[in-house]
Formats: structure tokens, sequence, C-alpha cells
């Protein structure tokens, strides 16, 4: 009796043990050949940011902020992008979302886009150095200008323009970009809600 | 060829899901006959009629035109040609108010009338129906011709079917179902062989071997000077006629297509998925006019309607486009006190006008001009009581409800999975509502977010993807430079002993190197000597390191020439 019994808890044993070996192995083997080098966090938080590479949050350009943010940084850095990318990532990340820091800009109402005074250009390429997204054309000597749909109107140019001809303007609501108001709910005036006596 | 026309009326069961009966307040303007508006002294011509590119002027300011010239061309595929619809000067071409929700100005090109109201000579085509499809889509496309029921889409395009998907049938839109408007219902009984006519010139410019005509119960004569035409006229495709139950909105392209065919249009598809084309009464009108008489899409027939009108003067008009609307109302002696609101469209899909000083449209199917009793300003909006009638009748099936919810908490993944781009916006939930929620104005503000949100991803898409390139492009540049820099270095300290032993080497069997290095040593000697000339007689400075240098530089020419001599010699 004694004996069997022995013989069944080592079956057992053995068995547990080999499912461990065998289990371990699929992990180990998994977690070297399903590898994933990049953290993916960093482009979902890059794909929130605005990709205005405007560089006012204190970072080179939206994914060096995308990483600073994955690693502990506040996430109300970003003007451009304004509440709505904060109530974004504070979803995304499961925190606090805070107001945006003055500190680092206000928010436009309206988006911008840099337009170039082209008589005044002088063709000195300093702009076309700062552009981060390539949105400006032109060569040494040259006249310069901007391609208005390229433009994330991240300001960056308006600086090392010699001569001052770059100038941040609004772009104004068309037909083509018009949209609806929101209706501005239920009313709380309560002469016009329905009368409920009781019977 | 000669087909059949086949007559068909659909009882109340096969009815569209949902849908309201809305008082039809028809009677008003189906009474009279089309009447001609008057010419107004100034049209003012929108560039941007049609959906699509904005059209661009081809008159200048001053210059002369006559009726049914053009005067604006269409830009790329998309887009539609203006006509002047009558002769006169162009006044300006600027920025104008236009009929439009919005309230923003467009370019538009004014014309003053001389009166005279001169055509161009106009050239039909000739025996339309053995032209090709193309011949007839140019016509189309050159008479500016868009669809006339309300949403604009240029015909031209639209009939284009080679460039999407073969279609089978031609739906031909009589519908009308919103209440008030008797444009169609009107234009069917005086003109209905001309727009069969249209109608089959359609069916020929898209290929289509048969006519579907899909028209409401409520117009008893509209359906039998129909019968009566189709029975006599020659046809040359088979045309089904089918009276369908009144009910609202039967008339939208995808309720009419579910009524005639039983088929649904998928969502984000089109009607030729299912091999068909929905076409308005009076685009086929204008197609006809276009081919048959060769004139552009200069009027249209506007029913102008409203108890702010004078019983009489109600009815339905053949306007000219770019009528301002007040001289229209002017004419017709409305009774400016009775009007509350000015209703633009239909009373559930129209908006309220404004401003006076905007034209009639090629789009402009109905004017109402509302006293506060006919139509009473809407009542405040309260919360929702989850009562479920909008459900009820959708006419597509969806849950305005949670459309409601999902749109005041800004939930646009959520909209977009309960399917908010299949609304078709025709105000059925929001008639029936009891809170008096603007629903629709709910809809139309959340698809116009997440549009501009499809926008703005889209756009920071592309300046994600040119920033990277352009870091890429910097690194690699500056990676290359490094590599060269580096290779450079190698080259230079590899190369400096064998370099000097190869040139020794060469020196001695070349005497056309040798003559070389003789005459370029002779040149950097004789350079110094000038230099020292010239720095003696200006200035006083020490030149004895530079005398050095000099008598350096000439025992070094002299002996490459020695080096040169004896190479000539031994050679």
């Amino acid at each position: 009796m004694i004996e069997t019994s022995i013989t069944a808890s080592l079956i057992a044993i053995a068995i547990l043990v080999a499912l461990t070996v065998i289990l371990g192995g699929l992990l180990g083997f998994a977690s070297i050949r399903f590898k994933v080098d990049e953290d993916p966090i960093v482009d979902q938080i890059n794909a929130i940011l605005p990709q205005t590479q405007c560089g006012q949050c204190g970072h080179p350009g939206c994914r060096p902020y995308a990483e600073a943010i994955a690693n502990g940084e506040a996430i109300n850095h970003c003007p451009p992008g304004g509440q709505q990318t904060i109530n974004e990532l504070a979803d995304l990340l499961n925190c606090e979302p805070l107001p945006l820091d003055a500190e680092h800009g206000v928010e436009s109402e309206l988006p911008k886009v840099a337009v170039i005074r082209e008589a005044e250009c002088i063709g000195c390429t300093k702009c076309i150095q700062a552009c981060p997204v390539d949105a400006i054309l032109g060569a040494a000597k040259q006249m310069h200008t901007v391609i208005a749909d390229e433009c994330t109107g991240c300001d960056l140019c308006v600086e090392p323009c010699p001569v001052d001809c770059i100038d941040m303007v609004s772009v104004n609501k068309t037909l083509q970009t018009w949209q609806w108001n929101k209706p501005c709910g239920a009313t709380q005036n309560t002469e016009h809600l329905i009368a409920v006596r009781n019977l | 060829m000669n087909h059949q026309a086949t007559f068909t009326k659909r009882n109340s069961q096969q009815q569209l899901p949902g849908g309201i009966h809305p008082p039809e307040r028809k009677t008003l303007s189906n009474v009279a006959k089309l009447r001609q508006a008057p010419i107004p002294n100034q049209l003012v011509l929108p560039l941007n009629q049609h959906l699509g590119s904005v059209a661009k002027p081809i008159v200048t300011v001053g210059q002369k035109v006559l009726k049914g010239q053009q005067i604006a061309a269409a830009q790329g595929r998309i887009s539609a040609n203006v006509h002047a619809s009558t002769s006169g000067t162009v006044l300006d071409i600027g920025l104008y108010a236009i009929a439009h929700p919005s309230n923003l100005p467009t370019t538009c090109i004014i014309i003053q009338s001389d009166g005279q109201d001169k055509a161009i000579d106009y050239n039909p085509i000739a025996d339309p129906f053995n032209q090709t499809p193309e011949t007839l889509r140019t016509a189309i496309e050159t008479a500016g011709i868009i669809g006339l029921g309300g949403a604009g889409f240029p015909s031209a395009h639209k009939t284009n079917t080679q460039a999407h998907k073969p279609v089978h049938t031609l739906l031909l839109n009589a519908v009308e179902c919103e209440p008030y408007i008797t444009a169609d219902d009107i234009s069917l009984r005086e003109r209905n062989r001309e727009i069969i006519t249209g109608c089959q010139l359609l069916c020929r410019a898209s290929g289509a071997t048969s006519i579907k005509i899909g028209i409401e119960d409520n117009k008893p004569e509209a359906i039998a000077a129909l019968e009566h035409s189709l029975t006599q006229e020659i046809l040359h495709y088979p045309v089904e006629l089918t009276v369908v139950p009144t009910q609202y909105p039967s008339g939208g392209e995808k309720q009419l297509i579910q009524l005639l065919t039983g088929l649904e249009v998928p969502a984000k598809g089109l009607p030729t998925d299912l091999g068909l084309l929905c076409h308005n009464v009076g685009t086929a009108y204008a197609v006809y006019r276009a081919i048959e008489l060769g004139e552009p899409l200069i009027t249209r027939v506007t029913t102008l309607t409203g108890e702010a009108l004078p019983a009489q003067a109600r009815g339905n008009y053949e306007v000219r486009i770019g009528t301002p609307i007040k001289d229209l109302l002017t004419t017709l002696q409305t009774h400016w006190q009775n009007l509350n609101r000015l209703i633009m469209g239909g009373p559930m899909m129209g908006f309220t006008l404004q401003n006076l000083n905007v034209p009639v449209v090629k789009t402009t199917n109905c004017l109402i001009a509302a006293t506060q009793t006919e139509l009473p300003t809407s009542e405040p909006e309260q919360t929702c009581i989850r009562c479920g009638h909008c459900a009820e009748v959708c006419p597509a099936s969806l849950l305005p409800q949670q459309l409601y919810w999902h749109t005041k908490a800004e939930n646009h993944q959520a909209l977009v999975q309960h399917n908010l781009f299949d609304c078709i916006e025709c105000g059925a939930c929001a008639y029936v509502c009891p809170s008096h929620i603007p629903l629709v104005q709910y809809y139309r503000f959340a698809k116009g977010e997440i549009r501009q949100h499809q926008a703005e991803t889209t756009k920071s898409n592309r300046a994600r993807q040119r920033f990277e390139a352009r870091t890429a492009r910097i690194e690699q540049a500056k990676a290359q430079r490094e590599a060269q820099r580096a290779a450079h270095r190698k080259k230079v300290s590899d190369q400096r002993p064998s370099a000097k032993a190869q040139t020794s080497i060469e020196t001695i069997n070349d005497p056309e190197a040798l003559k070389n290095a003789f005459l370029k040593a002779q040149k950097t000697w004789l350079d110094a000597q000038k230099a020292l000339e010239y720095s003696q007689k200006n200035s006083p400075a020490d030149t004895s390191k530079l005398e050095v240098k000099i008598e350096k530089l000439k025992t070094k020419a002299e002996q490459a020439k020695t080096q040169w001599e004896q190479a000539k010699g031994s050679n």
C-alpha cells in the first residue's frame, strides 16, 4: 500500500516537473521570439500628440515628448494639442487630466499657418532649415514659399528669418471647413418645463 | 425599339421601416399652374452651387454676357460650370452672402441685366438616342447640370458609371415626400413628356437598360399625366411606374431604392454598388433641355409657398438661377409683417435664411415664407425621457437616442459603431420627439466633429511622416559626412608615404610629369617673389623670413628643372 502511494506521488511529481519544464521552455521561447523592442505606449502617446513638432514642450519634436511622458513627465506641456490632447492622454494613461501648463504657451483659438511675404524674402534658406516638416520650398537666393497644407503652424520659422518676412496667419473657417454648432442642450429655465400636477 | 410601360401600386404593407406623416400642406402651391418668375435687375451667381470644387470665373468685370453664356468653368472632375441666366454686364466678381446655414460669404459673379434677355446660339444634339453615351455626358457636363433634388452632385460625373460601377436600372425619383414642396408634382403635370425623354437620355448616358419611376400616391394628377404619356410616347427602354404610399421620407435615395427594388444600399456604399442610379425629376428635365435644346442649366422650378405669401401668388415658378430672394418675394407682394421665418428647402430638411439678399441657386427647390402660427418657433429643448419614439420612426433603422447620448458625451468611436454616418438627416426623430430635442442638429454637429477629427489625424500623420523623413535624412547626411571624413583620414594616413614613393618613381620615368612639377614649382616661386616685391614697396615690415622661404622655393624649382632636363635627355 505504502509503496504504491509512494510510486503514485513520484509519478505525480515527475509529471509536474515535466510540465514545469515544458511550460517554462514555452514561455522562455515566446519571450525571445515575440520580443517587443520598442515600448508600444510611446507609439500610442505619439499618435495622440498633434505632431506640430513645435518644441514648445521643451523636447525636439513630438516623439521625444511622447518618450518623456512614458518616462513620467507631465502630460500638460503641449499647447497646440490643448485640453483635448490632455484629456485623451489622461484617458490612455489613466491619470488626472490637468489643465494646460501656461509656462509652455497658450492654446490658440484658430489653427495658424505660416505665410512668407514673398516680395521681402531674400532667399537665405534659414526658415527651410528650421521647418521640422519640410513645408517650406525654396533654394539659396531664390524666393521661398510655405506649402500651406503641410504647415503645422509650429512658429519655428519665424524667429530665424533675418528680414522678418514670415507671418503666422489664422486659418479662418470656409464653407468647406465650416461645421454645425453643438445645440445648447436642455433648458435650465424652469418656466419652459412641462407642468406636473398632483392629481 | 418600342418598349412597354408597366404600372404598379404598392400597398401600405410594403412600407419603409419607420417614417412619419406630417401635414402635407401641398395644396397651398399645387393648384396654380407653372408660372415664369420675372427676370431680376441683378443676378447673383455663386460659384459653388454644387458639391465639389468651386468653379473658376472665365469672365471679367465689365464684360457683356449673353443668356446661356458660360461664365465660370468647372475645376476638376467633381465640379460644375456656371452660366449667365440672362444677358447683361458683369458688375462684380467678389464675396457675397449665399444661402447657407453658416452665413459665410462666397465668391459670386454679379450680372446687371440689360432687359433684352438675348441668348447665345444653342447647339442641340441631333438624334441623341443614336449618339454615344460620352457625347451625352459631355453635353450634360457642359450645361452645368447638378442634382436638382437637393444635394447638388454634378450629374455628368454621377452618370459616368464606367468610372465606378456599371448600372442596369435608372430610378427616377418623383416621390417629393417633404411637406409644402410641389415643384416636381407641377413639372410632371405640365412637362411629363420632356421629363420622360430626359430620363431616357440619362439612361442612355449611363448605360442603364431599364427605368423605374417612383411617385407618391398624393399626386394623382401627376400620376395620370405620367401614365398617359408613358402609353403614348415611343419608349427606348422598358419603364416601370410604381406608386408608393405617402410617407415621409420615402423620397430619400436609399429609401426609394428600398421601396422600389427591395434592396438596401450598403453602409458607406452607393446605389451603384447595386447597379442602380437615382436621378431627380428636375435633373431629368434639365438634361432634356441641355441635349434636345442645347440650353444650359439657367432656370429651375421652385415652389414659392407659405402663408405669408398672398394666396394667388403661391405656386411654382420657373426662376432664373441667381435671382435674389428679396426681389422674388417683393414681386410676389409678400406680407412682410406676417413673415416669421423664411425657409429654403422643405420644413423638415431645409434651413432658415438669415439674409434676404441671397440668390436662388440650382438646388433651391422651395422657399417657404411662413407665419408664426404656421411654423411656430421651436419649443425649448428638454431632457430626453427615453420614450423611444425616435427609434420607431427612423427610416434607416438607427438608434437615435443612443446617438444623442454619445453625441452629448462626444464619444466618436461609439457614434461610428452606431452607424451615425447612415443617418440621412431626415428629421423624423426630431419631429416626433416629445422633449423637442433638435436631434438632427446633434447628429450634424457630431458628423462635423468626427470629420474634422479625421482630417486632423490625417494631417498629423502626414506631419509625423514628414518629420520622421526629415530626421532620417539629416541623420543619414550626418552619417555619410562622418563616413566620408573617416575614409578620407584613412586614405591620407595610408597613402602619405606610398604617394611620395609613387611620385618619385613616376617622375623618373615621365618627363611630362616632371615638366609639370617644374612649372608648378617655378610658378610658386615667382608668385612668392612678386608678393615680396609688393610688400617691400608698400610696407617697411620685416621680410627676411619670406626671403629665406623664396630662396628655398627657388632651389626647389631649379632642382625640378634639372630633373626634368635629365629625364628628357635620358629618353
